[in-house]
C-alpha cells in the first residue's frame, strides 16, 4: 500500500491532545504511523489547513427496509438533485434519503469514513446488509432492535439477564449486528394493537412488563456480555411536549450501573436524539426547551453519552421503529405514512416531514438541539448527529458545525424565524454565547463517538496505530473566515483517507475504498434454554424457518468482527 | 351469433402450473386458450360446452375453446386466464399509469367451430408476422 | 441413494414458502421429489429435470429457424445490441436473485437503459399509490399472530398464492390467534365467487370495475354516513355490515391484487384502498398488503430503491435516473416505439404483454434470457438458457411483506449452464471493454 504524509496542517486531534498545532501525519499499511517511519510517501501540502480523522457518525438510518421505504414512496426527494454517473462515481440520486452509492460519496466528502445504521430490523438484517455492501468508501455497522422483542420481554420479564445475554449473542451473530439497539421500548409491540407506552411504567399490553423493566434489563444484559457499544436507547414519549420527564426517568435507570467493557467506554446508556425527547409545556401552543434540565442530569452523571438530533430546518423524511409516533406523526401533518410491523420483533413508520422555519415549533426544536451541544460540559459525550434523515439529512452536519461555532449564524437564523420573539422566549439559546472551537467539534464527530462505540482502538484520532482514516480540509482557522466558510469547507474535503486508502483527492472522489462491515460477535456459555426457546418460536410464530434466518457469507463481502468473551 | 361480455383475466392453478411445465407444451394451451363462460352466457351464444369460438374486441382476435365457468356465476363477465390467448384481445392502452387495462375489456365471442386453437408460441409467432387470420 | 435437502425455499410466487423438502440424487445432479410445496411450486422444481431443456444459447436465423452458438457469442450479441442502442429497454428482473438484479443495473446505468420489471403490469399502480398516500403494512408473521379480520380484495389466493391462505392468513393458529380460522372473519371482493371467496365468511360479489366505488362507500360507512341503496352491486346494508366488522376487529389486514391494480382506476383503486386501512386506523389496528406475483419482483423493487432511488420504470437513458410512469413504464416505451432493442430476464413478456406490444419486441433487436422456452423466447432474436435460481443457484429474494429470504441450490445445472450472474457480469466486462472504460 502507498505511504503518505500530510504535512503542515493545523491538526485538531482529541486523541492525541493536539488542539490546531501544526502537525503531520503519516500512513502507512493501512495505519497511522509514527512520521520517521515512512520512507518514501507520498507528500499531501496541508499547510493553512485543518487536518483530522475520519469523522464517525453513531447514529444514522442510511441502509435497510425503512431507508428503502423513504427512498421509494419520495420519488419528489430525488427532483433537481440528481447528479450522472462521472469516471468511477456511479449516479447518485436523493437529498433526504439518498441513494447508498450518494451516502457513501456524501459522506465521504464531509471527511467521514464510518456511519453507524441505527436501527437494524433482525428479521430484515439480509437487506440491511445488502445495503451497507453497496455503500461506498464507508465502515459501517448496524444496531439491531432489542426493545420490543418477544424474547426479550419474556425474559426480562421475570428479569433473567443471562438468558436475555445469552439471547443478544446469539441475534447478534445471527444478523450480524453490532450493539443493542432500543427504540420505544414495550410501545411499538403496543402500536401492534395501535396503542402506545406513554412513560417508563406504562405496562406493554400482555406482555406484563414495563418500559422500565426492559430499559434497566437490557442495560444489565449489555454490561453482561460486555460489548463493545452500550445499549443505543431512543425512550418511550419521543416528539411529544413534556416528555423530558420521560427522558430523565429514563436515564435514571443506568444509575449504579458500571460499564463492563474492555473496549474503553465509560457509559451503560447512549440516548440518542435527545433534541426529540428535550421538551417541556403540555401541548404545542406551549412546548418549550427543557434542554437544561437534560443537560444538568448529563453533565453530573458520567455512565452516559447522547447525541443531539438537531433539526436542520429542511424539508425531510422521518423513519424509525417507533411505529406509534409515525402514526402520530402523519395525524399531525397529513403527508402519506408507510408502517411496518415486524413479527415478534419490532416495527417501524416512515413519514415525510417539513421542518419549516416559520413554524414556531420547528424553531424551538432547532434550539433545543443547539442547546444541548452548547450546555456541554464535556464533548466527548455529546454527539452531533441530525437522526439523519429524522431532524434532517446528514448532508447537514458542516451548517450545524457552523451553528455551534457562531453565535453570528445562530443569530442570522434567529432573524429568519417567522415567530422569532415566541422561540427566543420558549428556549435559553439566545442568552448562549458559546462558540465551540474546531478541537470540540473534533471531540463531537470523531473522538467521542469512537470511544462510545468502543471503537477508540480503531477510529476518532491520529496516534499511531489507528486506522488510517484522516481528512483534509480547505479551512484556516487562523484567518478571519464568515461563518458560512465553516459550511462551505467541510463540506467538501480537500483529501479524504479511509484506511490507508485516499477516496478524495482534490475535493474528487478517487476510489471506492475498501468498505467493512463489521460486526460483534459475543461467546456466551451454552445455554440450552434459550436455544429451546429460539426452535419453538421459529417453529410457531416466526414465517421463515429457524435455518433460512441467519445472515452469512456474500452479504458482508468484507467483514470486519470484533470478539466478546462472555463466558466467565 | 355472437354475444357481448365483459372480459377479465387474470391466474388459474392450472395456467399456474402448466406455465411452470413448460409453455411450449399442450397442456398450456389446454389451460391458457380457454374462455370460461356463464352459463346464462352460453344460452344466449347457443353453443355446445367445448366448442372453439372467436373472441373479438377493438383491439384484436384469437381463438380459444370456450368452456363451463369454474369459479361462477358471473353472468355478463367472461374469463380467460393470464397468457398470450387473453392478451390478444385485452385493452392495452395504460392511460399514463404504465399498466395496460387487461381487465374490463368488452369483448365479442362468437362460435368458430372450425378454427383451431393455436398453441402460445405458434400464436405469438404468427401474430408477429402478420400470419394470423 | 439419495439425500434429502430441507428448509428449501420455493421460487415461484410472491409468499416465498420456505419449507420445501427436496429429495435429490447423492451426487446432487438430479432431483427426485417435492414435499410441501403447492402445485405449481411443485411443477417448477420438477421442470428443471426435463429431458428436453435447452442448454446452450441460440440465435434466430432469417429463415425463421434457431442455431446453437456459443455463451461467448451470445454475450458478444448482447453487449453489442445494449451498447449500440440509444435506448435499450431491460425488462423482468423478477424472476431472478438480488445479485444478477444489481450487475443487471450495473449494466443498464453503463448502457443507458430504461430498467422495468414485471411490476408494471402487476403491482406498478400499486406502488404509484404508495407514492400518493403510503402504506401501513406489517410481516406476514403479524398476520399469522394477530390478525382476526381478513379481506381479499381482486385477488385469489387458492389459485395464484396456494399457500397463502394455510400459511399466513386464514387458517394457521398463531400468537395471539390460537384458534385458527374459527377466531377470523374473512371477507372476500371479487367479481366471480373464486375459491377463494368459497372459504370465506363473506363475499362481496362487486360489479368488474367498480372497486373505488365500494372502497369509498366503506370509508362512508365507516364514519356512519348515508350510503345509496346500492353501491358497485353490493346493497346498503352489506357494506355497513362488512365496514362494522372491520371496525370490530383487533388486527384488520387487506391483501389485494390484479383485480384493483389492472381495472380501470387503476393507482386510484390502490389510493382508496390505502386510505381504507389508514381510516381503520383510527378504529383499531389494520394493514394492507400487495399480493406480489413474482418471487422476487419486490427485490428488484428494493435493489432499484437504493441504487436509483425508484422501484420500477427507472430511465437510464440520460446518464441519471428519471422515473414517470406512463412514460418510462415498458408498454408505454414500446408502443410508442421509443426504445430501439429489448433485453429481457426473469420475465416472459411474450406471454403477459398486450400483444400490440410483444409485436414491438419482435421488431427489434433482442435477446431473451430465460430457462424456459417461453413466447418471449420465440420473438427474440438470440435466447439464453440459464440454471434457474432457487433451483440450481442460490442468492437473494424478497418476499411480498419485503421480507428477504436467501434461496438455496439444491441441485446442479445441467453441465455447462451458466447462471443469470454470471451471464451478466461476463455482458458487464464485455460493455466495459466496447466502451473503454
Amino acid at each position: 500500500m502507498a505511504e503518505y504524509l500530510i504535512k503542515n496542517g493545523f491538526v485538531f486531534d482529541p486523541v492525541l491532545g493536539i488542539k490546531g498545532d501544526k502537525a503531520d501525519v503519516a500512513i502507512k499499511d493501512g495505519k497511522i504511523v509514527e512520521t520517521t517511519a515512512v520512507k518514501s510517501p507520498q507528500v499531501i501540502d496541508a499547510s493553512g489547513k485543518t487536518v483530522m480523522a475520519g469523522g464517525v457518525d453513531i447514529h444514522a438510518h442510511v441502509a435497510g427496509p425503512k431507508v428503502n421505504v423513504g427512498r421509494n414512496f419520495r420519488p419528489e426527494d430525488k427532483l433537481f438533485g440528481y447528479k450522472p454517473k462521472n469516471g468511477i462515481e456511479r449516479m447518485q440520486g436523493g437529498f433526504s434519503v439518498p441513494t447508498t452509492i450518494r451516502t457513501g460519496y456524501n459522506y465521504a466528502r464531509m471527511g467521514y469514513t464510518t456511519v453507524m445504521e441505527a436501527a437494524m430490523p433482525p428479521l430484515y438484517a439480509r437487506h440491511t446488509h445488502e445495503e451497507m455492501r453497496d455503500t461506498p468508501i464507508l465502515d459501517q455497522g448496524a444496531y439491531p432492535v432489542f426493545g420490543n422483542n418477544w424474547f426479550v420481554l419474556e425474559y426480562l420479564k421475570n428479569h433473567e439477564i443471562e438468558n436475555t445475554a445469552a439471547y443478544i449473542a446469539w441475534l447478534l451473530r445471527a444478523t450480524k449486528g453490532y450493539a443493542v439497539k432500543v427504540v420505544n421500548p414495550g410501545g411499538t409491540e403496543a402500536w401492534a394493537w395501535g396503542l402506545n407506552c406513554e412513560n417508563v411504567h406504562d405496562p406493554v399490553p400482555y406482555f406484563d412488563i414495563t418500559p422500565a423493566q426492559i430499559i434497566k434489563g437490557l442495560i444489565e444484559a449489555n454490561e453482561y456480555l460486555g460489548l463493545p457499544h452500550s445499549m443505543h436507547m431512543h425512550a418511550n414519549n419521543l416528539g411529544n411536549p413534556g416528555n423530558y420527564t420521560t427522558t430523565l426517568d429514563s436515564f435514571k435507570l443506568s444509575e449504579g450501573i458500571k460499564p463492563n467493557s474492555k473496549f474503553g467506554r465509560d457509559q451503560v446508556m447512549h440516548h440518542t436524539h435527545v433534541q426529540f425527547h428535550s421538551y417541556g409545556g403540555d401541548s404545542w401552543a406551549n412546548v418549550e426547551s427543557k434542554a437544561k434540565e437534560i443537560m444538568d442530569y448529563v453533565n453530573s452523571h458520567d455512565n452516559i453519552t447522547i447525541d443531539m438530533g438537531q433539526v436542520t430546518l429542511d424539508e425531510t423524511t422521518t423513519m424509525t421503529a417507533d411505529g406509534p409516533f409515525e402514526h402520530h406523526l402523519t395525524e399531525l401533518n397529513h403527508l402519506k405514512w408507510a408502517n411496518a410491523d415486524v413479527e415478534l420483533e419490532t416495527g417501524s413508520g416512515v413519514v415525510p416531514y417539513v421542518y419549516s422555519p416559520s413554524i414556531k415549533v420547528c424553531a424551538i426544536q432547532w434550539c433545543i438541539g443547539l442547546e444541548l451541544a452548547l450546555l456541554a460540559k464535556d464533548p466527548m459525550r455529546i454527539f452531533i448527529t441530525t437522526d439523519h434523515p429524522n431532524a434532517g439529512p446528514f448532508i447537514r452536519y458542516p451548517r450545524v458545525m457552523k451553528w455551534l461555532m457562531s453565535t453570528e449564524a445562530r443569530e442570522q437564523q434567529f432573524d429568519a424565524f417567522k415567530h422569532k420573539d415566541k422561540v427566543i422566549e420558549a428556549t435559553n439559546l439566545a442568552g448562549l454565547d458559546r462558540e465551540l472551537d474546531l478541537y470540540e467539534i473534533a471531540q463531537m464527530t470523531r473522538a467521542g463517538p469512537a470511544k462510545s462505540l468502543g471503537l477508540a482502538h480503531m477510529y476518532g484520532g491520529l496516534a499511531p496505530g489507528l486506522e488510517a482514516d484522516v481528512a483534509v480540509y480547505d479551512f484556516n482557522p487562523n484567518e478571519p473566515y464568515a461563518p458560512d466558510d465553516i459550511e462551505k469547507a467541510f463540506l467538501n474535503a480537500e483529501h479524504l483517507f479511509k484506511t490507508g486508502v485516499q477516496v478524495i483527492r482534490d475535493h474528487n472522489i478517487a476510489s471506492n475504498g475498501n468498505k467493512r462491515t463489521l460486526w460483534v460477535n459475543a461467546k456466551v456459555n451454552e445455554n440450552p434454554q434459550v436455544m429451546r426457546d429460539v426452535k419453538e418460536k421459529f417453529l410457531r410464530y416466526y414465517t421463515v424457518t429457524l435455518n433460512n434466518y441467519e445472515v452469512t457469507g456474500h452479504y458482508l463481502p468484507n467483514p470486519y468482527v470484533i470478539e466478546v468473551d462472555a463466558t466467565e | 351469433m355472437a354475444i357481448r361480455v365483459n372480459l377479465i383475466t387474470g391466474r388459474t392453478i392450472q395456467q399456474g402450473v402448466s406455465m411452470e411445465a413448460g409453455k411450449e407444451k399442450p397442456a398450456y394451451t389446454t389451460a391458457c386458450g380457454i374462455i370460461e363462460l356463464d352459463p346464462a352466457d352460453f344460452k344466449k351464444l347457443g353453443a355446445f360446452r367445448n366448442t372453439n369460438v372467436r373472441v373479438t374486441s377493438k383491439y384484436g382476435s384469437v381463438v380459444v375453446k370456450a368452456v363451463d365457468a369454474t369459479q361462477g356465476p358471473h353472468p355478463g363477465v367472461a374469463y380467460i386466464p393470464m397468457g398470450p390467448w387473453a392478451n390478444m384481445v385485452v385493452n392495452p392502452n395504460t392511460y399514463s399509469t404504465g399498466m395496460p387495462t387487461f381487465k374490463g375489456t368488452p369483448v365479442e365471442v362468437e362460435v368458430a367451430k372450425n378454427e383451431p386453437v393455436l398453441g402460445s408460441l405458434e400464436l405469438v409467432r404468427k401474430g408477429c408476422r402478420g400470419e394470423l387470420a | 441413494m439419495t439425500k434429502t435437502v430441507t428448509d428449501v425455499i420455493c421460487p415461484f410466487c410472491g409468499t416465498l414458502c420456505d419449507d420445501l423438502e427436496v429429495v435429490v440424487s447423492d451426487d446432487g445432479k438430479e432431483l427426485h421429489e417435492v414435499y410441501n410445496a403447492c402445485a405449481i411450486g411443485a411443477e417448477k422444481f420438477l421442470h428443471s429435470q426435463a429431458k428436453d431443456r435447452i442448454t446452450r444459447p441460440r440465435m434466430r436465423q432469417e429463415d425463421g429457424s434457431w442455431k446453437e452458438i456459443s455463451y461467448d457469442e451470445a454475450i458478444e450479441y448482447t453487449a453489442r445490441m445494449l451498447t449500440e442502442a440509444k435506448k435499450p429497454l431491460m425488462y423482468g428482473w423478477s424472476s431472478t436473485n438480488c445479485e444478477a438484479q444489481a450487475v443487471g443495473s450495473e449494466i443498464g446505468e453503463a448502457v443507458g437503459a430504461v430498467m422495468d420489471n414485471t411490476a408494471t403490469v402487476c403491482h406498478g399502480t400499486s406502488l404509484i399509490a404508495v407514492q400518493d398516500i403510503g402504506i401501513p403494512s406489517c410481516t406476514l408473521g403479524e398476520v399469522k399472530n394477530r390478525a382476526d379480520r381478513i379481506l381479499f380484495w381482486g385477488c385469489n389466493p387458492a389459485h395464484a398464492h396456494p399457500r397463502h391462505m394455510s400459511r399466513y392468513s386464514i387458517f394457521p393458529r398463531g400468537f395471539f390467534t390460537g384458534k385458527g380460522h374459527t377466531g377470523r372473519k374473512v371477507i372476500v371482493v371479487d367479481p366471480r365467487p373464486t375459491d377463494t371467496a368459497s372459504v370465506a365468511d363473506v363475499h362481496l360479489q362487486i360489479e368488474q370495475g367498480r372497486d373505488y366505488e365500494l372502497l369509498n362507500a366503506l370509508r362512508v360507512a365507516f364514519k356512519g354516513e348515508q350510503l345509496p341503496d346500492v353501491v358497485a352491486g353490493i346493497p346498503k346494508e352489506k357494506i355497513y355490515e362488512v365496514a362494522e366488522t372491520l371496525k370490530s376487529g383487533r388486527f384488520a389486514i387487506i391483501f389485494f391484487g390484479m383485480g384493483v391494480t389492472q381495472s380501470l382506476g387503476k393507482n386510484h383503486n390502490i389510493d382508496e384502498a390505502i386510505a381504507v386501512t389508514r381510516d381503520l386506523n383510527e378504529y383499531t389496528k389494520a394493514a394492507i398488503m400487495p399480493m406480489r406475483g413474482h418471487y422476487n419482483v419486490t427485490g428488484s423493487g428494493q435493489v432499484w430503491g437504493w441504487l436509483f432511488g425508484f422501484p420500477y420504470a427507472v430511465d437510464l437513458s440520460r446518464g441519471f435516473a428519471r422515473y414517470n410512469p406512463g412514460e418510462t413504464t415498458s408498454n408505454d416505451l414500446l408502443r410508442r416505439d421509443e426504445v430501439d432493442a429489448v433485453f429481457v430476464l426473469g420475465s416472459d413478456p411474450g406471454a403477459h404483454f398486450p400483444f400490440s406490444s410483444v409485436k414491438k419486441i419482435y421488431d427489434r433487436p433482442s435477446v431473451a434470457i430465460d430457462p424456459h422456452e417461453t413466447p418471449t423466447t420465440e420473438v427474440c432474436k438470440v435466447h439464453v438458457p440459464v440454471a434457474f435460481v432457487g433451483v440450481e443457484i442460490g442468492g437473494c429474494a424478497y418476499r411480498m411483506d419485503n421480507v428477504p429470504i436467501e434461496t438455496r441450490k439444491v441441485v446442479e445445472p445441467p453441465e455447462g449452464m451458466m447462471t443469470d450472474e454470471e451471464f451478466l457480469k461476463r455482458v458487464l466486462a464485455r460493455v466495459k471493454e466496447i466502451q473503454g472504460v
